[in-house]
């Protein structure tokens, strides 16, 4: 049995808010039937930008159908501006807290409130509320990014702690090391605030090039070299990276793994996500 | 909140008062150790071997030395597969299904770890175990074959019987995990034929803490346990005399109620399982309707969540279990409902009932009067049912 607070308990037993808004001018829904919980957020927001009325119908668990119930009361009333800074944590704090392993319930909020204020923007937005980035688990469909996003402002440090709040992870495993990776980098960007991911809008040829640079130096080549490999950056030309292996890779009979899994995966992840690898052959 | 209707008979039982009065003297003045040489507690001796011979009457065992109590179901679910593995060191190999009990599941994955290669038998989508599969997986390297006899889930009967002929003809070692079946139906260990059969004295009556395993007569095995000379060296450690003894009585007053389970629990239950399908359009039955056992029904709804409804009947005084992945603990769906291929959309929403012979009318009265109210007030918050038309709507997402 779940140890849920008074809170927590009165509000799925008597959810406020429950329903449809029929001339809602921000619709959103977030998480889906597979994955065991789903929320749809309806908003209706003035011309001063305040969030009139706030509705939701939820598929979910207990603590779903209460942090849903706990969004709609804690941003009726606000701007949207105010309503944006609302963080998952927020939403687990007014119902007293939530068990580790229903953090997810508070982040579906989030993302559900998140999605909506983007399609009231009119900014371009798809099935989930934060899909930019590779689907990581494919059992629940929570994206790179989400996770990200969740490490980051709840500092998780352990995977199941991810698999609590976002609940990637949680059926078949096969993830669980993808999380790692994340956690680990993480971890490691934590102390060396430099290695952001590159900002998404298109890269001039120089920052392109310059972030190439910075990549395979810090990154790519320190990871080669602790097994006698070493990279040489011959050209970027557009997004086609061009590199040559030296050392231990260029007899090494996985280089072809390497350059696809290693060299392209972290330019992708630092430079651009279409960058093509291109080996030179010395 | 009215008095508990308790409808969660399949995760535990309540102790029968028969049972409770036959422990109490083990737990107050009879303290002896049945092992020691003076009367005072070796005549202790005598009640747990009276109680021995009780539950070997429950599962038809020729001898009453053929029944190793042990702590749990999982123990003895262990024990066997362990044991057997423990002396056929040579055979690598171990048969099991898609749908067993965690306690031979996570098992045979840490024995997949170690080497072992597993075959994780399907079943249909009625719960049905795909019986070609068990067969053409038998070979020169199979060590032991462990076949549930029931689901807890859905309380589908497996086809032990013709597993076991199977088995018996190749000499292969067959183990039956049998603490969904103990005091719902009959057991016969000779008819089955197979060589080890758990129980679990909480399921039927008795107090937790203490199980039971069946070995017969000849079954080669080593222990996993170290210790005294307790049940023959089998399974060391002081014995649990009150549980034994109570598991004693449960045995003994299981086997004079089996009657009731195939005519007044079953036909309760089937009251609850028509009543509550013919009041929802959204709502199916998981599992075989006819190859059950007696006490236990698995009713699938579309649209809404599991745990939901279960906090909602919890609310209403019901106790009630559910495969969603909400409730699991693991945030998992159960491993049975998606073995048996039942679409997300209701194993999410899979409540299971079960019966026992302390369940009344009025418990199966209750729920069908309050189940539409809790059902309505879910499909009213959820997103995939529409509530002015009564229809579901399409899921999008």
């Amino acid at each position: 049995m779940w140890d849920y607070t008074d809170k927590v308990k009165q509000l799925y037993m008597n959810p406020k808010n429950v329903g449809r808004i029929d001339d809602a001018n921000a619709v959103a829904e977030v998480g889906s039937i597979v994955c065991g919980d789903a929320l749809k957020l309806y908003l209706k927001i003035d011309d001063k930008n305040i969030i009139r009325d706030a509705k939701f119908e939820t598929f979910g668990c207990g603590s779903a159908i209460a942090s849903s119930s706990a969004l709609t009361e804690m941003i009726i009333g606000k701007t949207v501006e105010e309503a944006e800074k609302i963080t998952n944590r927020d939403i687990a704090d007014y119902l007293g807290g939530l068990p580790e392993e229903k953090m997810h319930c508070s982040v579906m909020g989030n993302e559900a409130l998140e999605k909506a204020i983007k399609v009231w923007r009119g900014e371009k937005v798809t099935d989930h509320a934060d899909v930019e980035g590779e689907i990581v688990c494919h059992c629940f469909g929570v994206t790179e990014n989400l996770i990200r996003d969740v490490i980051r402002e709840n500092n998780l440090k352990t995977v199941e702690q991810v698999t609590n709040y976002t609940k990637a992870g949680g059926a078949c495993g096969s993830c669980i090391p993808k999380i790692e990776d994340i956690l680990n980098e993480m971890a490691g960007e934590a102390g060396t605030a430099e290695k952001k991911p590159a900002e998404r809008k298109p890269l001039t040829n120089i920052k392109r090039m310059q972030l190439v640079e910075e990549t395979i130096a810090n990154i790519i080549r320190p990871m080669l070299q602790k097994d006698g490999g070493d990279i040489e950056l011959i050209d970027v030309d557009g997004r086609n990276v061009h590199v040559g292996l030296r050392g231990q890779c260029v007899n090494c009979r996985v280089s072809d793994v390497t350059l696809k899994n290693l060299v392209e995966a972290k330019l992708r992840e630092f430079v651009e996500e279409d960058i093509t690898v291109l080996e030179v052959k010395p | 909140m009215n008095t508990t209707v308790y409808l969660d008979n399949n995760a535990t039982t309540m102790v029968a008062p028969e049972v409770l009065d036959a422990m109490m003297p083990f737990l107050t003045e009879r303290y002896g150790n049945p092992s020691s040489m003076h009367g005072f507690g070796g005549s202790v001796a005598k009640d747990i071997e009276r109680a021995r011979q009780s539950v070997a009457r429950l599962i038809g065992a020729d001898h009453d030395y053929e029944i190793v109590f042990t702590a749990t179901g999982t123990e003895s679910d262990n024990m066997a597969i362990q044991g057997a593995l423990a002396y056929y060191r040579d055979r690598r190999h171990v048969i099991t299904s898609r749908v067993e009990h965690p306690a031979v599941l996570s098992l045979c994955k840490k024995l997949e770890k170690e080497g072992y290669r597993i075959t994780y038998v399907p079943v249909d989508h009625e719960g049905n175990l795909d019986m070609g599969v068990l067969k053409e997986a038998v070979d020169d390297d199979t060590a032991i074959v462990s076949i549930m006899y029931a689901n807890n889930e859905t309380g589908v009967i497996f086809p032990i019987d013709e597993i076991g002929l199977f088995l018996k003809e190749r000499g292969i070692p067959f183990h039956v995990d049998a603490v969904q079946a103990a005091g719902k139906v009959p057991i016969d260990v000779n008819r089955i034929q197979c060589d080890l059969l758990t129980i679990s004295g909480h399921k039927f009556h008795s107090p937790k803490g203490i199980g039971a395993l069946y070995v017969r007569r000849g079954t080669r095995m080593r222990p996993i346990l170290f210790g005294g000379h307790q049940e023959k060296g089998r399974r060391p450690g002081t014995e649990n005399v009150p549980g034994i003894v109570g598991m004693g009585k449960a045995a003994e007053l299981a086997l004079t109620h089996l009657p009731e389970y195939a005519g007044r629990v079953s036909a309760l239950r089937d009251r609850l399982e028509n009543g509550i399908l013919a009041l929802f359009k959204n709502a199916g039955l998981n599992g075989n309707r006819d190859r059950r056992v007696p006490n236990t029904t698995n009713v699938g709804f579309e649209y809404i969540e599991g745990e939901a409804i279960l906090l909602y009947l919890d609310g209403q005084g019901i106790a009630a279990s559910s495969g969603s992945a909400c409730s699991s603990g693991t945030l998992e769906p159960s491993h049975v409902l998606r073995a048996m291929g039942v679409p997300f959309t209701s194993a999410h929403g899979s409540i299971r009932f079960s019966l026992s012979r302390f369940t009344a009318e009025r418990d199966v009265d209750h729920v069908l009067a309050v189940m539409p109210d809790v059902v309505n007030r879910l499909l009213d918050i959820s997103p995939y049912w529409d509530s002015e038309k009564k229809e579901g709507r399409p899921i999008t997402l």
